[in-house]
This record gives structure tokens, sequence and C-alpha cells, in this order.
């Protein structure tokens, strides 16, 4: 017996050696390795299953829509009569946002990170940074007593100036507050986005590419187009699409900012309304039928932000050879 | 086109710390000139202030005279961007920009400070340019595929063809062979070669036995510990230099009895 046991013991003492190796290899590593992947599987679960609640839930509460009778619906014509607008303003707004948030993100990121010395760079992004660390209601506060009567002459200017293109038609809004303005605090929310990411990136460009365009005798502007910015497109792309999304949902500033009406091609003059804003201004006195139309205009500004995703991944899909990436 | 380079007391700072101090040294044209020497001696460092590029390191700066067939490349007045597409260079590692084809990598330099050209002076001009660089053959039914999908030599010799296109008068090499495998650094070495007939030469270089096989003559930079600055040690025939050297220093390294 004992001696069986010392032979055994004597064995496996042999076998080690051998074994060892499959031993740490099964052991320590191997055991994190699956518990990692597990998890990194698990979060992206999550974010599908979160994606295909909130699909579900809004076309469940949606779905009563169908079946109220046309002259019902609010309005009184059908609810795609009744959303189309609120469609046309979501993305009135956020057009406007994304035109001037865009170009002046960009180039505030190419100032910190390429134009503006170490000293002023640094604080420069903080500020910038703290845009976005202010609530939206803030920002809509501030639209209405601050940025809305500022701009009322100029939108007065507009009209009586430029008044012959649809979107400048007068007469203009007295107090300002209309789809141009709420564009632009909308644009002031977005910047923060644009920038710190379109940073980011710009700073990441590798040395060499940036070298080898002024070793051929490019300028500092040359450059930029030559190297950072091609560079940097997927990834301007993906911040823009970022900031496309807050736009597009963005309700409180929205709510305060606009004074809401009917659909109006003339950006200066009140009226339009936005999906998100017409959402929240309605949704605690709605019930029934009135509710289910709310939703369903929820279900719209799903639908669009998918789209607007799903555009953006083909454009980004088109330079993928020349990304750099390969 | 080519020039000769003739450098008078040449001082490299960075900051405060010089790094390269007092160098003399008379390039000619149409020959091809190697810096060899221990790491950290300042040959790369010289070798950048041949086209500014140096000062793209911020707080970089040289005082000294380097002429470019008697223009001082530091007179007042000069704007680097001139100089640079004078005096074209190549790097260490192969640098195609990932986001352009192959046509559009060799009109990179071309299409810069708002230069027109035609679609046909510009199709001469890659395929010119191309066959400079011994790649032609490689990359004719494939101009509008990234550079990037490029062997790392045939990348090398891309950035080669790049550089030439601009219509340089000197090309600066800092190691362009020191990333490659031997076949590929033979086919640059071949290149080496052919290029001096158009263009003066310099190239940095670890590789001594490439020295050998490259240059007509060849300069032995050495530091003589950390904090000092590096300095040109000799200068003289590439012969001369391995297997007669004048100073102690030089001899010691070529021969392998660094250090």
């Amino acid at each position: 017996m004992s001696t069986n046991l010392s032979d055994q013991e004597q064995k496996q003492a042999g076998e080690k050696p051998a074994s060892a190796l499959a031993d740490a290899a099964s052991a320590g590593g191997r055991a994190g390795d699956k518990i990692f992947s597990g998890l990194s599987l698990g979060a992206g679960i999550v974010i599908f299953l979160t994606l295909a609640a909130v699909a579900i839930f809004l076309t469940w509460q949606a779905s009563p829509v169908i079946e109220i009778p046309a002259d019902e619906v609010s309005g009184g014509n059908g609810f795609l009569s009744y959303v189309y607008p609120l469609i046309l303003g979501t993305l009135m707004a956020a057009i406007i946002a994304l035109l001037i948030a865009t170009p002046v993100g960009i180039l505030v990121a190419l100032y910190i990170s390429h134009y503006a010395p170490a000293k002023v760079a640094k604080p420069v992004g903080y500020v910038i940074d703290l845009l976005a660390a202010i609530p939206s209601v803030v920002y809509g506060a501030w639209g209405i007593t601050v940025l809305s009567p500022a701009l009322a002459p100029f939108y007065n200017w507009l009209a009586n100036n430029l008044g012959f293109i649809p979107l400048f038609q007068g007469p203009a809004s007295a107090t300002g507050r209309t789809m141009m303005t709420a564009g632009i605090v909308l644009s002031i929310m977005i910047l923060p986005i644009i920038t710190s990411m379109s940073r980011e990136i710009f700073v990441q460009t590798p040395k060499l590419h940036e070298e080898a365009s002024l070793a051929l005798g490019a300028t500092r502007l040359e450059m930029i187009r030559q190297a950072v910015l091609p560079f940097a497109r997927t990834g301007i792309v993906s911040a823009i699409m970022l900031a496309l999304g807050r736009a597009l949902g963005e309700t409180m500033a929205v709510a305060l900012v606009l004074s809401t009406g009917g659909l109006q091609w003339s950006l200066i003059r009140s009226g339009n309304n936005t999906i998100a804003a017409e959402i929240a201004l309605n949704y605690p006195e709605a019930f029934g039928d009135r509710l289910a139309e709310l939703i369903a205009a929820g279900l719209m500004l799903f639908v669009i932000t998918l789209i607007v995703n799903f555009i953006a991944r083909a454009i980004i899909a088109r330079y993928k050879e020349f990304s750099g990436a390969n | 086109m080519s020039k000769r380079i003739d450098v008078e007391h040449l001082n490299v700072y960075y900051g405060d710390f010089l790094a390269v101090e007092d160098v003399n040294i008379n390039i000619d044209s149409r020959s091809v000139t190697a810096f060899i020497g221990p790491s950290g001696c300042g040959k790369s460092t010289f070798l950048r202030t041949l086209n500014r590029m140096h000062e793209v390191i911020p707080g970089a700066y040289a005082k000294g005279k380097v002429m470019l067939d008697g223009e001082d490349l530091y007179g007042k007045g000069v704007d680097p961007v001139t100089v640079r597409s004078m005096v074209g260079m190549v790097f260490q590692r192969p640098n195609p920009f990932p986001t352009m084809s192959i046509r559009d990598n060799v009109l990179a330099g071309v299409k810069l400070n708002n230069k027109k050209i035609s679609r046909s002076a510009a199709d001469e001009l890659v395929e010119s340019s191309l066959k400079g660089a011994n790649l032609w053959n490689e990359v004719k039914d494939r101009l509008d595929k990234p550079g990037s999908g490029l062997s790392g030599g045939q990348q090398q010799r891309l950035c080669i063809a790049r550089t030439m296109a601009v219509k340089p008068d000197v090309v600066l090499m800092d190691e362009p062979c020191s990333a490659l495998d031997p076949i590929s650094t033979i086919a640059i070495e071949d290149l080496i070669h052919e290029l001096k007939e158009q263009f003066t030469v310099v190239i940095v270089t670890h590789n001594m036995q490439q020295a050998q096989r490259v240059a007509d003559k060849t300069a032995f930079f050495n530091i003589e510990g950390t904090g000092k600055p590096g300095k040109l040690v000799e200068f003289d025939e590439t012969a001369t230099i391995f297997q007669n050297p004048k100073q102690k220093a030089t001899e010691d390294y070529v021969s392998g009895r660094f250090g």
C-alpha cells in the first residue's frame, strides 16, 4: 500500500515537468481569457438587446396609430401628414447645427492639434470640453433670454435683403425664437463632440506622413490637407454622426427656444417643430391615441437615426481601401 | 539638375542643447556621400539640417551656413518650404501616403503649391519617376491601388519615385534600408548608383558595407559621451576612410573596435 502510494507519488513527480507546460497554459492565462471574452461578448449582447427592446417597445406602443381614423389624428389628415412636418423640422434643426458646427469644430480641433502652442492648446481644449458639460436646459434658457433677442435684428436684416430666398422670407420673427436660433443653439451644443473627437484623431496622424509631406515642400496647410485630413476622414465622419445623433434627439433646448408652429420653410419666422420637442411638450398630458401618435413620432426619429448611421457606414466603407488601416 | 553643398561652421541646437558642433563639409554634385557613426552622434540631425527638416521639431534650430551652389539655405528670407522642394528626403521607414493611390503618391509633391499639371504630363511624370525608381514594371498595372499595399522595399522605392518627381537638386536618405530585407536593400543600393547621375545623394547609414558599396565619399561622425555634442571627425574618399583613416576614432569605428 505504502509502496504503491510512493510509487504513485514518484510517478506524479516524474510526470510533473511534462505536464507543467499544459497546466500553466490552461490554469491562469486561459481562464482569464475566457472570462474576459465572455464579459465583452455579454456587453455586446446587452447593447443589442437594449436596442431591440427599444425598437420593439416603440413599434408595439405606436401600432394603434394605424387603426386611428385619419380625421381623429392631430391635424385631422392622418398620421403621415401629422408627422412629416415634424420630421422636416427635426432635419432642418440638425442640418443647420451641423453646417455651423462641423467647419468650426474641425478648425478648432486643427488649431489645438497643429497650430496652437502647447500653452494655449490645453486651456482651449478644456473650455471646449466644458461646453459639453453644460445641461441642455441651460442652453435653452440662454437661447431664449440672450441669443434670440440678439439675433432678431439680424433676422430683420436678412428678411429685408435676402428675403427673395425662401429660407429667409419675411416677416422675420420679432422675438427671434426661430428655427435658425434653435439650430445655432444646437450647433454650440454639438461643437464639443466634433472638436474633441477630431482633435484626438488629428494628433494621432503618424509623424512619418506629416514629415513625408513637409519634405516634399508642403506648407503647413498643404501638409494638413495631404496627410492629416485624409488620415482622419473616417474619424471625422464618426464625430459628425455622433454630433448629428445629439442634434436630432435634443429636446429641451429646442423646446425652450423654438416658438413652435406648423411647417414653415423660412428659417427666420416662428413655426416648425422637431419630433423630440413635440414629444417633450405634449407627452405629460397625452393618453390613448395621442400617446400612440407621439410614440409613433418617436419611432420615426429612431428610424431616421438608423438611416443616417447606415449612410455614414457606407461613406466610411467606400474609402476603406485607402483608410491607412491596411 | 544637381547642386553641390558647402557647409560652414554649422551648429545644431535643440533648445539650449548643442546637438551637433561646428560641421564643415563640402559635398560634390553628382556624387554619393555617406554619413556613418554610432547612434546619437548627430548624423541624422545634421542630415535634416540640409533641408531644414529639423525645424519641424519645436525648439530646434541651426546656426551657420549651408550653401547650395553658393546660395545659403539659412539666409534671410529663405522659405524652408522652397528649400525642401529643392532638397528632397527619403526616410528611415517607408512612408507612402496610405490614403492615396500609387499614382497619387508619385504626384503628391508635384501637385503642391497649387501647381496645375495636365493629365498627359502627369502620366508621363508618373511613368518616368517610377521607371527611375525601378518600380514601374512591378506597379504599372495597379497604379490606382493604394501605395500601402506594396511590400516594404516597393514602398521605399515609391517614396524615392515621389521624391524624384519633384525634380530636386539633392536627395537626402536617412537610413533608407534599415527597415528592409537584404534583397530590397540591394534594389535600393542599385538605385542609388543610378540616382547619382542626376542628383547629389547624401545617405545616412548604420551599415558600413553599405557605405562602402554606394558612397564615393564618407563622413564619420562621433560623440565623446552622453550630453556632449556630435562632431564630424573625418571626411574623405570612402576607400581612405575604411582602409587608411587618419583619425584613431575612425579607425576604431570602422574596424569594429568601437565603444
